[in-house]
């Protein structure tokens, strides 16, 4: 029943499709999170002009799926008159770039929630402290606040990394060849559901595993201050 | 439609979840290893490629399984009876609708986080109560209904409402399989009208609505079940 012989004819699809994938998300994920790094400082500002746009984009792009996002931006994009005579209308009908600006700024609402939560937990006392040093805002900022609650936002932050590794399947279906865009072909030349997406599935797992990995040896250089210490 | 399939799917996922808790927690190896395997395939693959996997492969599986079934018993009566003609038994082919593949395969998916929702709200329960709720005399059906059950709830609510926003929106991944869900039909509508950016957003603002409700509900939940802590 099982051909897994099919898969080997057919590796430089599925190789082409994991580079495909990776890079989609890792451009998307570096992209959101220098997004998502002001707009969690604009949710916790006390200024309901920074604070309140944030909470919305936010609100959406976290209450709504991202393949309806998706499908938004690509298809929703033509019906723009105004947009479809610009300059932009050239990248809008690339799947590719569709899918790595939803993917985007799907990201980055989640990643500001995260950051948002990291900043908040902060112990009042380091701002005091900084304060006290006579550092301004900015320095308090970039200097203190930042590098701290960055830190602890790792652990979250992984899990949205792979949340947005599971969640970049949906570009399979807009003709993107990624992982899920390669298993579909091979399913539809050959008609083997099982090897086909089994395969897909487990090279998804592989690149899990991968970043669980490399968040743990991430964790175990910057939270060194936090371990037990050993007496 | 897009309710219908994430209610049922959600109890399915409860059941499931309830299963699978209760297994890992269990002293029988055999369990614990079979729930440990489930939530790990299970979280590490992305829904999409399960639902697919689930969907077509689960058809020729079942078709597969039913030839395989009518090859057998025709050639067990064939012993008998040299005589028989070939007879399908069971169906030659069965059809799965995406509905049911739908449900089945997020039921199944979310079975798996709810697995470690429950898993930890479980945890969460004084084990001393358990035991004195054993030495009371109570079956183990009574200790769960009267002790664990009410006390699980509080721990588990949280997490259950995460799981269930995430399963709300992991519905819109069916239309992919062919399911009349929401996103299908927003998808047809902005065929025939050439306006696929307003039903899409429609379609957006629906989910939001359906959030927004569930947080409602939740938060109420929340407090319902918190009112005798301190």
């Amino acid at each position: 029943m099982f051909d897994f012989s099919i898969i080997l004819q057919e590796w430089p699809t599925y190789l082409q499709g994991l580079g495909n994938t990776v890079w989609l998300v890792a451009v998307s994920l570096i992209l959101g999170l220098s997004i998502a790094i002001p707009l969690g400082i604009c949710r916790n500002s006390t200024n309901p002009l920074l604070r309140l746009p944030a909470w919305a984009y936010i609100y959406f792009f976290r209450g709504t799926p991202m393949l309806v996002q998706l499908f938004i931006i690509y298809y929703g994009a033509g019906q723009w008159d105004g947009l479809r005579n610009s300059w932009a209308w050239e990248w809008f009908q690339e799947a590719w770039f569709c899918a790595l600006l939803s993917f985007t700024l799907n990201t980055a609402a989640y990643t500001a929630e995260i950051v948002r939560g990291a900043i908040r937990t902060i112990p009042k006392g380091e701002i005091e402290a900084a304060q006290a040093f006579g550092m301004t805002p900015w320095q308090t900022m970039t200097c203190i606040l930042l590098p701290s609650a960055l830190r602890r936002a790792l652990p979250a932050y992984s899990n949205e990394v792979i949340f947005m590794l599971h969640g970049s399947a949906v570009a399979g279906i807009i003709t993107i060849v990624d992982l899920t865009g390669a298993a579909r072909i091979i399913n539809a030349r050959y008609y083997s559901p099982f090897e086909a997406f089994l395969t897909a599935g487990l090279l998804y797992m592989l690149l899990s595993l991968c970043i669980v990995w490399v968040f743990r040896r991430l964790e175990q250089r910057w939270h060194v201050h936090l371990r037990p210490r050993s007496v | 439609m897009t309710l219908q399939v994430s209610l049922l799917s959600v109890v399915l996922a409860m059941v499931l979840g309830m299963i699978g808790a209760v297994s890992k927690l269990s002293r029988y190896r055999m369990a614990k290893r079979l729930a440990t395997l489930y939530t790990t395939v299970v979280r590490g693959i992305p829904d999409l490629i399960l639902m697919m996997l689930l969907f077509f492969g689960g058809q020729v599986f079942v078709n597969f399984l039913c030839t395989q079934i009518n090859e057998h018993l025709n050639e067990w009566v064939l012993q008998g009876n040299a005589q028989h003609e070939w007879t399908a038994y069971v169906p030659e082919y069965v059809d799965i609708s995406p509905f049911i593949a739908g449900v089945l395969t997020i039921g199944f998916i979310f079975g798996a986080y709810m697995t470690e929702t429950f898993r930890g709200a479980i945890l969460a329960v004084d084990r001393g109560q358990l035991e004195a709720a054993a030495a009371y005399g109570m079956t183990p059906w009574q200790v769960f209904r009267r002790v664990l059950f009410p006390q699980m709830v509080r721990h588990a609510l949280p997490g259950f409402g995460n799981n269930w926003l995430v399963l709300l929106k992991t519905t819109a991944l069916v239309s992919v399989i062919g399911l009349d869900d929401m996103v299908r039909k927003a998808g047809l509508a902005a065929g025939t009208t050439q306006l696929p950016f307003t039903f899409y957003m429609a379609v957006a603002l629906i989910f939001l609505v359906f959030t927004a409700f569930s947080t409602t509900l939740l938060k109420w939940a929340e407090r319902h079940y918190s009112i005798q802590t301190r």
